[in-house]
């Protein structure tokens, strides 16, 4: 999943970004309402964590900002006011979820899985095609009945394609899973993932469509 | 009288009372005097038809007749002609056979039988004859009493209905009253929203532009309130959510390095917190101390020296004091003092870019300190000294109380901060200010 942080206080900020990045989900992290903005306006996150309480005003309006423009990523809002109304003021602001500090970060990426699994219109926590069973919570693989073991970066991506199974994902779009803003992309990275992908799964589960991108093949 | 709808019904009632009362006092007398000139006029006219009639020769001695007394106002005049030597010559019906006639001529009240009569009389030398027309003064007073009577006792019937009539227009009147109290008695206590005052009365408008005013005023306090204890949380729980993100980090890390890397900031986080709490319980300490004027004089210079001495300076950033800081002496304590130059100090080393300076007011009344910092926009200058206030450009160790706290102190010390933007450079200017 790649996940954007809206929290302008950079221990915590610091702490989310490695501490969900265990799980193979890519972090960005702004600390103002203005840099959240910009980072909205110019790539797709699969999910957003806002706090409230910003330096240039409230995460509420961010939130707002991203209803009116028609903008569905699931958002996590996180802040200290976490009193009913709170809750309940965020939540019809066009929040999906609402976590008060200090929580559990366990929690938080629970809380991710779950928002970006009904975004994406499913209920199943464990992905299935072509016979390649993935679990998001778990981090774990099973392909014909065998555990398959992934390098964090091939679980990513072998998530990106399961997600929408049959439809081609363009190099650039799982990049965009892998690497966050700050990160050197290295040039062949996705190449080299698919190659072990394949090694481990199969040397047909993934079909290269030449000049578009991958896809996972579900007709066998 | 608490009630005004009584208040004011007694009023109307008693003021309606006083006019009638005098109004008719006032027909009383004046329909006496009226009363008095008309019938003195007839008495004076009827004499001269007597005496006319006696002039003329016709007059017989009438024999009087029968006395009969009638109730009413029936035979108000009673007529006699005297000779001079004494005889009742004629007499009108009902008149008395007592003389009524004076000695000369003209009007006199003349007492007969207990009564008083008001008689005419005039005096023919010619014929020798005396002629007296005259009324009871009874009859008179009668007369105006039953006029007076008159108009008092339809007023007595009128009086309930009036009063009936009063007590339901006050309470008509007194409507908008009563709605705007049933409309501020049916809100809760959560409920500031002015009162709505377009189609009230102009009389009671200005109390409730005095009570739109006030709720207006305790929704600001309100507002404040609720800030500060947003703020509050937001700063005492971020820095634990980061700690927990940061302990659970450290738990789950996968080797060494992200694993010391969490610890780090984890130890950073602790050293604010701690800094927080040291804030927060300084800003309690200054609460408590009462305000008053400074006896004693502190070596600012000496304070200053060991506020830099116990502040970290970062690598690159040079801090100057004037020459003219050594020796000064400002009225106030140790302790106080300290605590606005830390606040100041520490606040100017976390923005400086470069530099940090202290120097000194003209005269010596006051103490300056500038960095070289971003500075921050004009708008944000009066917010800077609020509880929990971070600007834009917030470091990782402000805790959002030391300029509160420095605002604060200085106050107890009897002298005031205040902020600017630099003029020569960007940056921000702080000045202590002593009362000369």
């Amino acid at each position: 999943m790649r996940i954007l942080v809206v929290e302008d206080d950079p221990i915590l900020s610091n702490g989310l970004k490695v501490g969900l990045g265990f799980d193979g989900s890519v972090v960005d992290s702004v600390a103002a309402c203005a840099d959240a903005h910009v980072a909205l306006a110019t790539a797709r996150f699969d999910a957003v964590v806002l706090d409230i309480m910003l330096p240039d005003g409230s995460g509420l309006d961010v939130l707002r900002d991203m209803r009116d423009r028609g903008d569905t990523t699931p958002v996590i809002l996180l802040t200290a006011l976490d009193d009913t109304p709170d809750r309940v003021r965020g939540l019809d602001t066009g929040a999906d979820d609402y976590l008060g500090k200090p929580f559990d970060l366990d929690e938080l990426a629970a809380r991710l899985r779950a928002v970006a699994r009904r975004n994406e219109g499913r209920a199943a926590p464990v992905l299935r095609a072509a016979g390649i069973a993935l679990d998001p919570a778990g981090l774990t693989v099973t392909a014909s009945g065998e555990t398959v073991s992934l390098s964090r970066r091939e679980f990513a991506v072998l998530s990106a394609l399961m997600e929408r199974p049959g439809v081609i994902r363009s190099r650039s779009d799982l990049e965009d899973r892998l690497y966050g803003w700050q990160e050197e992309i290295e040039s062949n990275a996705v190449e080299v993932h698919i190659h072990n992908l394949r090694a481990k799964l199969g040397r047909t589960a993934i079909e290269t469509i030449r000049g578009l991108g991958y896809r996972l093949r579900t007709s066998t | 009288m608490t009630s005004l709808r009584r208040r004011l019904f007694a009023l109307l009632l008693l003021a309606t009372g006083v006019i009638w009362l005098s109004a008719t006092a006032w027909i009383y007398v004046g329909s006496r005097s009226e009363l008095e000139h008309v019938l003195d006029t007839r008495l004076q006219e009827a004499a001269r038809m007597v005496h006319s009639l006696v002039s003329s020769g016709n007059m017989a001695t009438a024999a009087a007749a029968p006395e009969f007394e009638e109730a009413g106002y029936a035979r108000q005049l009673s007529c006699q002609i005297w000779s001079f030597d004494g005889r009742l010559l004629a007499r009108s019906s009902g008149a008395p056979l007592e003389s009524l006639a004076e000695e000369g001529e003209g009007f006199a009240d003349h007492e007969v039988k207990g009564e008083i009569w008001r008689v005419y009389t005039i005096v023919d030398a010619h014929k020798g004859v005396r002629v007296a027309v005259g009324d009871r003064i009874g009859l008179r007073d009668r007369l105006v009493r039953d006029l007076v009577a008159g108009l008092i006792w339809p007023a007595v019937l009128i009086v309930p209905l009036l009063g009936i009539l009063l007590w339901l227009s006050l309470g008509r009147g007194l409507g908008p009253l009563n709605a705007a109290a049933r409309e501020i008695a049916a809100r809760d206590g959560e409920d500031m929203q002015p009162i709505d005052s377009r189609n009230t009365p102009t009389e009671i408008r200005p109390l409730l532009a005095a009570l739109n005013g006030l709720f207006e005023k305790v929704e600001a306090a309100r507002r404040h309130e609720r800030d500060i204890t947003a703020f509050a949380a937001h700063e005492l729980r971020t820095p634990l959510a980061g700690l927990k993100t940061q302990a659970q980090v450290a738990l789950t890390a996968p080797n060494g390095p992200t694993r010391n890397a969490a610890l780090q900031q984890i130890v950073v986080s602790v050293d604010r917190t701690t800094r927080l709490t040291r804030q927060l319980l300084a800003l309690a300490k200054l609460e408590a101390m009462p305000e008053r004027v400074q006896p004693s004089k502190v070596d600012t210079s000496g304070v200053l020296r060991d506020v830099i001495a116990a502040c970290v300076t970062p690598a690159g950033i040079e801090v100057e004091i004037a020459p003219e800081l050594e020796g000064l002496l400002l009225p106030g304590d140790v302790d106080t003092l300290h605590l606005v130059l830390r606040n100041l100090h520490e606040n100017a080393v976390e923005h400086a870019r470069s530099c940090v300076s202290w120097s000194i007011l003209p005269g010596g009344y006051g103490i300056v300190v500038e960095d070289d910092g971003p500075g921050l926009p004009d708008e944000e200058l009066p917010l800077i000294t609020k509880r929990f206030y971070r600007g834009r450009h917030k470091s990782l160790s402000g805790s959002g109380l030391g300029l509160t706290i420095a605002e604060m102190a200085s106050g107890r010390l009897g002298a005031t901060l205040a902020f600017c933007s630099r003029a020569d450079a960007s940056g921000l200017r702080a000045v202590v200010r002593w009362k000369q």
